[in-house]
């Protein structure tokens, strides 16, 4: 793993209609190459932070009022998604947000419009080695696919925009597991065959770390814990709250289940 | 036979026309959800801006069109830029009201330049574009308009269905933050929404101009006439427009000469009611897909 810094997010605050605060303070850094996860509950914070990265926070009213979140070395804070994205930072949005009645193939052609003009045909044939499902539908209106297909479709076409640095909120949403597996397979393959630096959001906790070198778990708009993928998983807090596993077969005692004295200690 | 025949070809090329008009209608509603109470004075401004080039400018007559289509593709992307972009995000009734406004000034704007007088244009169509089948003449403006409505509408099939910059157009009228997370241009795809818009505008102005003469008011209420096609064809159905532009081309014509011509106007509004309380989204309106 190289030690490049891709993105450096150094204690941002972000507000919302210049009144709601959201995230209070939150500093992470991403790699070169690497693959990071951020876990968290609803509410926590999570999608904002990517939105945050991604200019995306423009059009919702939300504004990031302090800190600085610096890409390659070069500040990019509430800068408009045009610019960002031409510097290679792509979002996939939350809950599938295909174009409805696109084809299959011309939502991966909308990929390309940080690129406009320039030859995509090798692009295709990439997305479409990765997601052979959405080949077989290429000519079909995008409203008509499945839920597994439309997942792969928005992965695909942020592809197709030759990411740097690829934000992935919540692939797994609304998924069968199997699928949910298959999904993230991939997504591993993406960042291991083509390089792409990776940031996924997810609640399905087990997934994201087996796929990550490093994890983040947000809470409150804050980062509560910061470790990388292995002993995030051995964490009994993350094993307990995030896997739903306890850390031994045994009966807990009904202290340790009372769940808010255990996360006050991150705090 | 042969006067149904000469009302069947006006009354289809007169519908070519309203279908052209109504497709930048079309275009401005699907790319940003804005209702342009200017149309019919984009018409004006192309019609007029042709008149000054051709007839007053006495410049050649492609180079006067070309000119001309330029001009109002310019004047589409300055109105988008200054006029509508600071109003984004804002409620529908203050963006109906910035158009109702443009309208009116460019309507006052036009009477102070050229009055409302009707003018002509210098003859400038060749002899062999009039054609004759046995009885029936049909003049050179009425193929012309034809040639004209069916190239573009052809033109820009291709560009929506093919073209990059087309399939992002779609993509920011099917779901605009996607588009946006992806880096389309957003705001670029409004300006050239209207930029386009604008120009079919002025192709319509120009060849309605030919036919029946150019006067403000007449051009500006035939603007108006984009309502009942883009509604009857559904509003945000590029096929649809075309096929309601041909529908209240042919009934207008056909009301006008089997009927009444003082009911020529009226009769599209009537049969639009019918219409619409059989299909209320439009023929080809939009139906929301919805997976089950």
């Amino acid at each position: 793993m190289q030690d490049n810094i891709r993105l450096l997010i150094n204690n941002i605050s972000v507000v919302y209609s210049d009144v709601i605060q959201v995230l209070k303070g939150v500093s992470l850094t991403i790699r070169e190459g690497q693959a990071v996860s951020l876990l968290g509950s609803n509410g926590a914070g999570k999608t904002t932070t990517l939105k945050a990265i991604s200019g995306l926070l423009k059009p919702e009213n939300g504004k990031v009022t302090e800190g600085s979140i610096e890409y390659d070395g070069k500040p990019v804070q509430n800068s408009a998604p045009e610019e960002i994205t031409r510097k290679g930072i792509i979002q996939v949005l939350e809950g599938r947000q295909e174009f409805k009645y696109l084809t299959v193939e011309e939502n991966l052609r909308v990929g390309t419009a940080t690129r406009w003009g320039k030859p995509y045909q090798k692009d295709l044939e990439l997305v479409y080695n990765y997601f052979p499902a959405l080949l077989a539908r290429k000519k079909s209106m995008a409203g008509y696919c499945s839920g597994g297909e439309l997942q792969m479709l928005v992965i695909g076409r942020a592809l197709m925009a030759h990411p740097k640095l690829l934000l992935l909120d919540e692939p797994s949403l609304g998924l069968a597991p199997l699928l949910v597996k298959e999904i993230f397979q991939i997504i591993k393959r993406i960042n291991q065959e083509q390089g792409t630096t990776l940031m996924v959001v997810e609640q399905n906790a087990n997934m994201a770390l087996q796929i990550a070198h490093y994890g983040y778990v947000m809470e409150n708009g804050k980062i509560v814990l910061e470790s990388n993928a292995k002993d995030l998983m051995e964490n009994p807090d993350v094993k307990e709250f995030y896997l739903g596993t306890a850390a031994s077969g045994a009966l807990k005692s009904y202290k340790n289940v009372k769940a808010y004295k255990r996360r006050k200690r991150w705090l | 036979m042969e006067f149904f025949l000469q009302l069947l070809v006006s009354g289809i090329s007169l519908g070519f026309l309203y279908a052209l008009s109504a497709l930048g209608f079309v275009m401005i509603f699907k790319s940003s959800s804005v209702l342009n109470f200017a149309h019919g004075e984009l018409m004006a401004i192309g019609a007029f801006l042709f008149l000054a080039l051709s007839a007053w400018a006495d410049l050649p007559i492609v180079l006067a069109f070309v000119l001309t289509l330029a001009g109002s593709f310019t004047l589409g992307f300055i109105l988008e830029k200054f006029f509508l972009r600071p109003l984004i995000g804002e409620a529908l009734i203050q963006v109906i009201m910035l158009t109702l406004g443009l309208a009116l000034m460019f309507r006052g704007l036009l009477l102070f330049i050229f009055g409302g007088d009707i003018h002509d244009y210098p003859e400038f169509l060749p002899e062999a574009l009039s054609m004759q089948w046995g009885n029936i003449q049909i003049p050179g403006v009425f193929v012309a308009a034809i040639i004209i409505g069916i190239l573009f509408l052809i033109l820009f099939g291709f560009f929506f269905k093919y073209s990059s910059q087309g399939i992002y157009m779609r993509s920011v009228a099917d779901n605009q933050p996607a588009a946006l997370s992806l880096g389309v241009h957003v705001r670029r795809v409004f300006a050239l929404s209207w930029a386009i818009a604008a120009l079919v505008c002025a192709m319509s102005g120009i060849v309605l101009g030919i036919i029946n003469g150019i006067n403000v008011h007449e051009l500006s209420s035939i603007g108006l006439k984009v309502f009942p096609v883009v509604i009857l064809g559904g509003l945000d159905s590029i096929g649809g427009a075309i096929l309601g532009g041909v529908i209240i081309g042919l009934l207008e014509t056909f009301t006008g000469g089997y009927i009444s011509t003082s009911l020529r106007e009226i009769i599209p509004y009537i049969v639009l009611i019918f219409i619409l309380m059989v299909k209320p989204y439009g023929l080809f309106g939009l139906v929301e897909i919805e997976r089950v």
